[in-house]
Formats: C-alpha cells, sequence, structure tokens
C-alpha cells in the first residue's frame, strides 16, 4: 500500500518545502495516492500539449495541496523536475496555490477555496454541448465544502445530470483549525450528496488499488454525477504530521525538520 | 435597455454557436425565443450567483462566450471573489449583464441598489466595464462584446431612457464620445447621466454659458487619450455619475490628473451619491433629486465652478 512510489512522490514534495521551507505539506500527504492513480492510469492527457482539447479536465480545487500536484506532473513530464527547486521563489512557476496558465497542467487557478467545482461544471457542461467524451474530474478538501457555493455547484451538476463529472473529496477529516466534525460538522456526508442527486463512493484514499477499482466504476450512471469520498489522513506518511492540524500549513520548517522527512520516506 | 441588450445576446447566440446565455431567477418568459430555439445555450440556473460565475468562467475556457444575467448589486456585492479569481484572473471573455445599475431599484431598498458596483469591479485588474446611455448605444455596444478578450461589465439602466446617442458619433469599446464639443466646461458623464448633463447644457447654453458633454460608455478602460485632450483645454469639469461619489468615474478622472497632469485636478468636481447608504425609497428620479442630481443642481454646480476658477 505505501510502496516505493507513493514514497517517491512524497520525496518530491519535500524537495519543494526543502527549497522553500514553507508549505501546506498535511494537505498535500493526504492527496497522494489519489493523485497517483488519476494520473498513472484514469486521466487521458498528453504532457507534451496539456491544452490537448481531448484531454480530460482536472482540477485541484483544494488549491493548497499543490504540492502534491506539482510533484505528479513533474513526474509525469508536464515540466522538469528542476522546476521543483524553485517552490515559492520569485520568478518561479510554482506558487503557494496552482495557477492556470503559468503551470503546464494546471486547468484552472485555485486556492481561494469552493470555486473549482463551478468551473468543473462550466467545463462538463461545455462538453455536452460540443458532445465530448472526455471527463471532468474535481478534487475538493472537506474543509473546502463548508463553502455554501460548492452546494450551489452540487445542485447545478445534478439538475444538469453531469455523469461526465466527478467529485473527488479528500476527506482526512482535519481542516487548518482542527477536526471537521468539531469545526463545522459534514456527516452524514454520504447521505447529503445522495439527497443533492449525487452517485455515491467511498474509498480508502490511500489504497491505489481499491482507488483504481473505483475510477473503473466512474462513470457510474448515465444521468448523474459521481461524488468519491475519499477516507485520508492528512500528512500521511509523516507520523508526527499525521492527524496534526500544526501540519496544515507551514511557514518555517528546520532544517532537522526536513531531514527527518526525508528519513521517513527514504 | 433591458429589452435590447438580451434581444442583442439572441441574434449574437443565433449568428455565433460560442454564444452562452446564463440568467439567475429572472422574470418569467424571458429570452424564450433562445430557450425555443437553442436550448442548449440557455441556461436558467437559480439564486446561486457565485456558482454562475464560476460555471461561466468553467464554460468559457471550453472557448464559449457566456452573457450572465442578473441583478447588479448581486453580481457586484455577492461574487466579488468569484469575478476576481474565475473571471479577471483568469481573463476570460465572461459578459455580465447587470440589471438595474444605479438607482434604478430605489423603490426596493439599499440591499437592491447598484451604487458602489464601479468601484467594486474598477479595482480589478483585466475587467472592462461599460455603461450605456440609451438603447440605441447598447444596439450598437453589443456586437462589439463578442471578440473583446476580456470579461466585461455591462451596467443598465431602467429601460426608456430618452434616446441621445447618435449613430454617427459611432461607438468602439475603451473610447469615449464627444456629444458636445467643449469649450469653457465640460460635463464628464456614463450611463444616463448623459441624457441629464446634455439638458444641463441647454439650460446654461440659454444663461450665454458654454459648456460641453463628453459621454464615457466605457469606464474602464478609461479613454484617457481623450481625457487628457479635452481637460486642459476647459476651466472646469464636472462629473456626473449615477454611483457614489468614492471609486467611480470620477475618482478615474481625479486619479488620472494625478498621475499625469496634477495641475488639472482642482479643475474637476465630482457629482454623485453621498458616502450613505439610502434612506428612503421612492423612484430613481426621486432619489436623484434627494441626492441633490438634477438638471437644474448640475447646471448651477458647473456655473459656480466656472466662477471660482
Amino acid at each position: 500500500m505505501f510502496d516505493n512510489r507513493s514514497k517517491e512522490l512524497r520525496r518530491l514534495v519535500i524537495d519543494m518545502v526543502d527549497v522553500g521551507k514553507r508549505g501546506h505539506i498535511g494537505p498535500a500527504m493526504s492527496l497522494i495516492e489519489i493523485l497517483r492513480v488519476f494520473f498513472d492510469s484514469w486521466l487521458n492527457y498528453d504532457p507534451k500539449n496539456p491544452s490537448w482539447e481531448e484531454r480530460d479536465r482536472f482540477i485541484l480545487s483544494k488549491g493548497h495541496g499543490c504540492l502534491a500536484l506539482y510533484a505528479i506532473l513533474a513526474d509525469k513530464g508536464f515540466f522538469s523536475k528542476d522546476e521543483l527547486k524553485t517552490f515559492c521563489k520569485s520568478e518561479s512557476i510554482l506558487g503557494g496555490h496552482p495557477e492556470r496558465p503559468h503551470v503546464p497542467g494546471v486547468e484552472a487557478s485555485t486556492g481561494a477555496l469552493g470555486h473549482g467545482l463551478s468551473i468543473g461544471v462550466g467545463m462538463a457542461i461545455a462538453a455536452k454541448i460540443t458532445n465530448k467524451e472526455h471527463k471532468v474530474a474535481v478534487i475538493t478538501g472537506d474543509g473546502e465544502i463548508n463553502e455554501g457555493a460548492i452546494w450551489e455547484a452540487v445542485m447545478s451538476a445534478s439538475k444538469h445530470k453531469l455523469s461526465n463529472l466527478s467529485l473527488w473529496i479528500d476527506s482526512n477529516k482535519l481542516q487548518s483549525y482542527g477536526l471537521t466534525s468539531e469545526v463545522l460538522d459534514l456527516d452524514p456526508l454520504a447521505d447529503k450528496f445522495i439527497s443533492f442527486g449525487f452517485e455515491v463512493l467511498e474509498v480508502d484514499g490511500h489504497d491505489v488499488s481499491q482507488i483504481r477499482k473505483t475510477t473503473a466504476k466512474i462513470p457510474t450512471s448515465l444521468d448523474r454525477p459521481t461524488v468519491v469520498i475519499c477516507h485520508t489522513i492528512k500528512g500521511k506518511g509523516l507520523p508526527f504530521a499525521e492527524g496534526n492540524p500544526a501540519w496544515h500549513h507551514k511557514s518555517y520548517l528546520s532544517d532537522e525538520e526536513i531531514a527527518d522527512m526525508y528519513k521517513l520516506l527514504a | 435597455m433591458r429589452k435590447t441588450s438580451l434581444n442583442s445576446v439572441y441574434k449574437l447566440a443565433k449568428n455565433n454557436k460560442k454564444v452562452v446565455y446564463i440568467g439567475s431567477d429572472l422574470g418569467a418568459g424571458i429570452l424564450d425565443n433562445m430557450k425555443d430555439e437553442m436550448p442548449e445555450r440557455f441556461f436558467m440556473e437559480g439564486v446561486s450567483e457565485q456558482h454562475i460565475i464560476g460555471m461561466a468562467a468553467g464554460i468559457a475556457m471550453e472557448g464559449f462566450i457566456p452573457y450572465v444575467n442578473t441583478i447588479a448589486t448581486f453580481l457586484t456585492r455577492r461574487c466579488f471573489e468569484q469575478i476576481a479569481v474565475d473571471l479577471c484572473l483568469h481573463d476570460l471573455p465572461v459578459r455580465l449583464i447587470a440589471n438595474g445599475g444605479g438607482a434604478v431599484y430605489a423603490p426596493l431598498g439599499p440591499t437592491h441598489l447598484a451604487v458602489e458596483d464601479i468601484a467594486i469591479l474598477r479595482s480589478l485588474p483585466n475587467m472592462t466595464i461599460i455603461a450605456p446611455c440609451d438603447a440605441d448605444e447598447m444596439q450598437r455596444m453589443m456586437p462589439q462584446t463578442v471578440d473583446w478578450p476580456h470579461p466585461i461589465y455591462i451596467r443598465l439602466a431602467k429601460g426608456g431612457d430618452p434616446i441621445v446617442s447618435r449613430d454617427e458619433l459611432g461607438f468602439t469599446i475603451g473610447k469615449g464620445i464627444v456629444m458636445k464639443e467643449p469649450i469653457e466646461a465640460v460635463y464628464v458623464t456614463t450611463g444616463v447621466m448623459t441624457q441629464l448633463a446634455l439638458k444641463a447644457s441647454e439650460l446654461l447654453h440659454k444663461k450665454g454659458i458654454s459648456s460641453g458633454v463628453i459621454h464615457m460608455p466605457t469606464i474602464r478602460p478609461l479613454d484617457e487619450k481623450l481625457l487628457k485632450k479635452y481637460i486642459p483645454k476647459v476651466e472646469a469639469i464636472v462629473v456626473i455619475e449615477e454611483h457614489r461619489r468614492i471609486g467611480g468615474l470620477g475618482s478615474a478622472i481625479l486619479e488620472l490628473c494625478n498621475d499625469e497632469m496634477p495641475e488639472e485636478t482642482s479643475k474637476i468636481y465630482r457629482i454623485g451619491f453621498p458616502d450613505a447608504f439610502a434612506d428612503r425609497y421612492g423612484n430613481q428620479n426621486s432619489l436623484l433629486e434627494y441626492w441633490g442630481i438634477t438638471v437644474e443642481n448640475v447646471a448651477k454646480i458647473l456655473e459656480e465652478k466656472l466662477k471660482i476658477t
């Protein structure tokens, strides 16, 4: 489950953190396996032609998880891995939140929460108007779906029967301040989505094989969008960060902390 | 004006398969012809303005030209972040057709007035702001919106406003229009305040005072070239706008002068709404009157301004 590839992608995250000495580490670590499956076996794309018309559209709505996105995009050759070593530098294309069109492979600039799903709905509607076959996938955080605009988008996706749209929730149960159950409880989350007209799937968001099997089920329906609730662990792979809200964002990291992270992921 | 703008959307959509209409929860029957003939490009999405902006952004990213239509103040106050991030940061060709710019919704109270919308949007890079003065100008303007490569905010007036724009003066996004050549003084206006300025100018003419009128249908980008040509030539510049005096056309002109011809700044007087929420209802005209925006008063202000200078 936590194989070399998962470790390698996490090491790429640390490479960026090592340069920037900062970053949303916890929110990136919970995403690694989901993004790995997306880019290894599910999404259609061409890293040499990121705007290829037939590509699948993928939006990381939780833009603060961009360290994981940059890692997989570099791994797939959208840009050189050397670029990772410029993270958050003045002239870098890789900032603390991902931006279109600076970063090849990034469909939408995100960071302000609650925007990506509406943009994804628009893309899925556009695909329906033009009878295009590509799919649209959006990842939000669980804290992110506190935003009311998300639920406007959910109603709209359901109204338009967007079977070409899937929403993936990185449900790491922890937002910046603390537990989502305490800050603004989302449960019963699956029931909420069922009542909004979505097909609901749940998956262990760190189990690559389970995630792969889940992607194979999409589209789950001909007339409904799908939500996949991915049960994850914030900070996964770094025991001192796992489930610890202090690791949501770090604005200073010592050389020792970085060395510890590399050691754990060796 | 509103009817003309929607008829234009219909015509544009008939000729261009990239044109899409997205309304929120507007009056029954709106654009039924488009709904019937092009249902795949007609959307009525409910009272979910924030989502609508994001959805329009996603549609525009796929090469379409969405015309989003709802009440001006809900677009600007509620959706500021969506407009800033989804539309302006991505610099997408989404058009916002804003019903009830200014004091149109006076009887509905301060929740519905759009009197700081220009200030809000003028602060955003890539945004274009257009306030036509009448239905004819709306008709001239709309076809130009199709190919404009940036987001546009189109501020609608009440409708049924007297036609003062003239075909021979044309319309180009980003260009001001000299409606009446300035000699001693000039009114600079936008939207339907141009009608008011033309009447005031007529009144002053009878008193032997010569005043020109420059209509600025595009507030952003500001036609700096035109303003820089005329401002130094006249003794007084009176800006009239159906908007708070904070942050609108008058502020834009003051900023231009401050940056490029500071010696002209004292010639400028701004007429607009005060720094307060409306404390009464009535109608558009009664609210304008309450806040001192009448033909007689703006004529008097220009006359006094001339005396001072």
